[in-house]
């Protein structure tokens, strides 16, 4: 059994917070680079070379990416033969968030009570909290600020269990199609299929935490993944839905196995601002 | 990449008549900035027939709810938030006399209408480049709401702050006619206004 104190654990995500939010990770800063090139729309690739100057100006000038540093959603993975002392993990973790948000200057949004009088707990916290139990003796902390305009486009829906990736596809464009220029195009999209509601929905956000480019690695999958981009780049969203050939930089699918009266699909959209982080304690 | 057109604010009726949509624009002098909770106090306040703490005749409204600054600066990150969240106001605060308004993705029929009849224009400034556009903003003010933090309603001073034309006076939609134009996909463009958001 190995020990790990709470503080780090804190400590550790008060980085993460700040990191995620002012330096955009080099695959996706990467994937915008590379769609310069292909872009179809001259006022298209100038909203790319907006988004690439941004992300220059950030990391120079330490100023967010963006001015929603978002939802702090945390997916920590526990190794079983790892034992948190000094304090409750969930709290530790929030006391990061906390941390960060405060000493890195971030925007709180987060209000209490959603459908009331809707106060802003003045902290960001708390954070939106994953947990899985690994085997090890490590804690990964994975870490994603995610913006309120792309996190409102998600969608869920089940399908009849025949209805197969066609089904999925279709689902995924409408999805695209209807949110315009809200989630800010170019997009990540991350789709979760199968298991049960709320098991699509976290694949379809936990697959966002991949590298642009990293497939599944069933090759079935894989094949949609490749077929859902082409797919949702034939649209003609463009970037910021001005029109254009980029719509997505890449899409994730994670399945799971689901009962045999069902076919769920959830569909969780990322912004071009896909800023993500990780540490292992 | 096209040329941008220079504009001084607040607009006159001439300057916008001459947008048209796709224009790159870059905007200098005073706009405000506001978003959800100050619109549905600007508009409580007008139909309760009080004054209002700022005269919005003439005058652009930029959707943003900054970063804190670092101490020595005016502002934080300070990109624009989605538009179509502010759809259920909008048509009121044109009525209102404003004239100009900046945020991020498309608006609905309602608006694009009343934008139409009010001789007025909407545009983007490009959503998830906060830092880019602090860079345009050279002042900042709290003048209203300053309870609502991030929410408040700020005046702010802008050197080129960069922009595009997405709904002008004319009646015409930059999101339909670009999607229209680079659409390679047969699959029918779905007929709602979009989600909320």
């Amino acid at each position: 059994m190995r020990e790990i104190e709470a503080s780090a654990i804190t400590e550790a995500v008060a980085n993460l917070a700040v990191e995620a939010t002012h330096f955009l990770p080099e695959d996706v800063e990467g994937a915008i680079r590379d769609a310069r090139e292909t872009e179809r729309s001259p006022l298209g690739v100038q909203i790319i070379d907006e988004i690439l100057e941004n992300a220059e100006i950030a990391r120079e000038r330490m100023l967010p990416l963006c001015q929603d540093t978002g939802t702090a959603v945390v997916h920590v993975e526990l190794g079983q033969d790892v034992h948190v002392t000094g304090g409750y993990l969930i709290d530790a973790i929030n006391e990061g968030i906390e941390r960060g948000y405060g000493e890195g200057y971030l925007r709180k949004s987060i209000v209490s009570s959603p459908f009331s009088d809707r106060k802003n707990t003045g902290t960001n916290a708390p954070g939106v909290i994953h947990t899985e139990i690994v085997p090890g003796d490590a804690i990964h902390i994975g870490f994603m600020p995610k913006g309120g305009g792309c996190e409102n486009m998600s969608r869920y829906q089940n399908f009849l269990p025949g209805a197969g990736r066609e089904a999925v596809i279709d689902f995924v464009c409408e999805t695209v199609d209807l949110s315009g220029g809200n989630p800010c195009p170019p997009l990540v999209i991350g789709v979760g299929v199968g298991g049960t509601a709320e098991k699509a929905m976290t694949m379809a956000k936990h697959s966002l935490f991949r590298a642009i480019g990293e497939r599944n690695p069933d090759t079935e999958v894989a094949t949609l993944e490749g077929d859902l981009l082409e797919a949702v780049n034939a649209l003609g969203v463009g970037p910021q839905a001005v029109g254009g050939s980029t719509t997505a930089l890449d899409v994730f699918v994670e399945t799971y196995a689901t009962h045999i009266t069902a076919l769920p699909v959830a569909v969780n959209v990322q912004c071009h601002s896909a800023r993500t982080k990780h540490a292992v304690l | 990449m096209a040329e941008s057109k220079a504009i001084t604010l607040p607009l006159t009726d001439e300057a916008i008549a001459g947008l048209r949509i796709g224009d790159h624009v870059e905007f200098s002098g005073v706009m405000y900035g506001a978003r959800d909770a100050a619109h549905k106090r600007l508009i409580a306040l007008a139909d309760a027939g009080e004054e209002l703490p700022l005269d919005l005749r003439g005058q652009v409204l930029y959707y943003v709810g900054p970063t804190p600054p670092r101490p020595g600066r005016v502002i934080g990150s300070a990109g624009p938030t989605t538009a179509m969240r502010l759809d259920p106001y909008t048509p009121r605060m044109l009525e209102l006399g404003v004239k100009g308004i900046i945020g991020k993705g498309g608006r609905g029929p309602a608006v694009r209408e009343a934008i139409k009849a009010s001789h007025a224009v909407y545009c983007i400034a490009v959503g998830g480049t906060g830092a880019l556009l602090n860079r345009h903003i050279k002042n900042v003010e709290v003048v209203a709401f300053e309870d609502l933090g991030t929410e408040a309603i700020r005046r702010l001073e802008i050197d080129r702050f960069p922009a595009i034309v997405v709904n002008d006076a004319h009646g015409d939609d930059l999101l339909e006619a670009g999607k229209a134009e680079y659409r390679t996909s047969a699959r029918p463009i779905p007929a709602t206004g979009g989600l909320s958001g």
